[in-house]
């Protein structure tokens, strides 16, 4: 229970960070570090007391195993946190070109 | 008891990652973030996921170094700064006396119900033929999920291209000049 | 860079890269899979590009191959689903499956890990190419 509410912890510092900064590679920071912790959240719902890492072995008798469910789906959802971090960053890049800045109070204009 | 420890440097580690001023520290703080998360994902017997985050964790950090080297601001603080600050920990708080009281529902850490997975166990390695069984799940059990992670990377690297793309046509006036 | 960076990185990208294999052929056996093998592959020419410098790595991987082989990474994938209908549904594992424990068995699973490794590995590379290629013309306005 205590882990799980260290975890949701590390989300809410995550999502100050986007709610409060101005600068954009802060605001990026913030969104990896969210998905980070809902990583270590899935991870934690599926771990068992005593239990092996989910792969047969071929000389030894397997008592209980980890459950591999929620270990498929968080390696999926770490390869397209990969993904959408490097598009941010581009469009961050392109961002401080056109503007000259990386402040978000100053880029108002909508169009063009 | 490791695990909590891990975690709370984490949370240190975030902490200092979204405080400080120059950019560069706050990338590196970041970068420690994901190291220490690999870790933890070895604590939790989970192999896989942790050679995955490792590397990912690494090509990330060269992504964000190349983004912001040599590009610093200075801030200044404007106005209604506390207000703002006040409101959102109170939003904070709010959320997290709400997941205290969501998350007594779960059953206990380390005893999980385990109804679906079951019979991936059971008859994983006797239907697919693979002895691990976390490869199993994501590409014979559950492969739809896998063909949709596939386009979302090949989405994500195609709009990379379209956006840091040169520009390769003449402008109008050049044209017209050359005439 | 300097000499001591060039020197390493000449010792160690072949290690690297055969490294990134071995993971993604052993999917079905050990821990990794396609998708860690194909950043470790994706990871050793972006080593290359950051000790050399760009025209050495484009020169090993040119940006259309790059484009043309992640595209054959992701049809190869699609092509294994289809193969499924032969069988009686969509993504059926219908080749032989073996006995476990060795190199050649688990039907479909070895081959979807080859084309998703293709895919990741290039598709990652090709980002790169389109991050460095912007940097050097912005320093050269």
């Amino acid at each position: 229970m205590i882990l799980y509410m260290l975890c949701l912890m590390l989300f809410c510092v995550g999502l100050y960070g986007v709610l409060r900064k101005r600068n954009l590679i802060k605001i990026i920071v913030g969104l990896g570090i969210m998905e980070y912790s809902m990583n270590l959240f899935f991870v934690l719902l599926g771990y068992r007391f005593h239990g092996r890492a989910p792969i047969d072995a071929q000389d030894q008798t397997i008592l209980n195993m980890v459950d591999p469910l929620p270990q498929a789906l968080v390696l999926t959802s770490i390869v397209i946190g990969l993904g959408v971090t490097a598009l941010v960053i581009s469009i961050a890049i392109r961002m401080y070109e056109k503007y000259g800045t990386f402040d978000i109070t100053k880029i108002k204009r909508l169009k063009g | 008891m490791e695990l909590h420890i891990l975690l709370i440097f984490m949370i240190f580690a975030a902490i200092v990652a979204i405080e400080v001023k120059d950019l560069l520290s706050s990338v590196i703080a970041v970068g420690a973030v994901g190291f220490a998360l690999c870790l933890a994902f070895l604590i939790l017997k989970a192999p896989d996921l942790a050679i995955t985050q490792l590397v990912v964790e690494i090509l990330c950090l060269i992504i964000l170094i190349r983004a912001t080297i040599k590009k610093d601001l200075p801030l200044v603080i404007e106005g209604r700064w506390v207000f703002n600050t006040v409101s959102t920990l109170a939003f904070i708080c709010l959320f997290l006396f709400f997941a205290w009281t969501a998350l007594r529902e779960l059953p206990r850490f380390g005893e999980p119900m385990m109804t679906v997975v079951k019979k991936y166990l059971s008859e994983g390695v006797s239907k697919t033929g693979a002895v691990n069984l976390v490869t199993a799940v994501i590409l014979d059990f559950r492969a739809y999920d896998t063909l949709g992670e596939a386009t979302v990377l090949f989405t994500s690297v195609i709009g990379i291209m379209a956006i840091l793309r040169r520009p390769g046509r003449k402008k109008p006036e050049d044209i017209d000049n050359a005439r | 860079m300097t000499l001591i960076v060039k020197t390493v990185t000449r010792l160690t990208v072949g290690l690297i890269l055969i490294f990134g294999i071995y993971i993604i052929l052993h999917g079905h056996l050990s821990p990794g899979g396609g998708f860690a093998g194909g950043v470790i592959v994706a990871l050793a020419f972006v080593h290359l590009m950051l000790a050399f410098g760009e025209d050495v790595a484009v020169s090993k991987i040119s940006r259309n191959l790059a484009s043309h082989l992640e595209s054959i990474g992701a049809l190869m994938f699609l092509g294994v689903a289809l193969l499924g209908f032969l069988g009686g549904s969509f993504f059926l594992n219908i080749l032989i499956k073996g006995s476990p424990f060795k190199l050649f068995s688990a039907g479909t699973i070895p081959l979807s890990n080859i084309a998703i490794g293709i895919k990741v590995g290039v598709g990652l590379f090709a980002i790169f190419l389109a991050l460095v290629i912007l940097e050097k013309s912005k320093g050269a306005k």
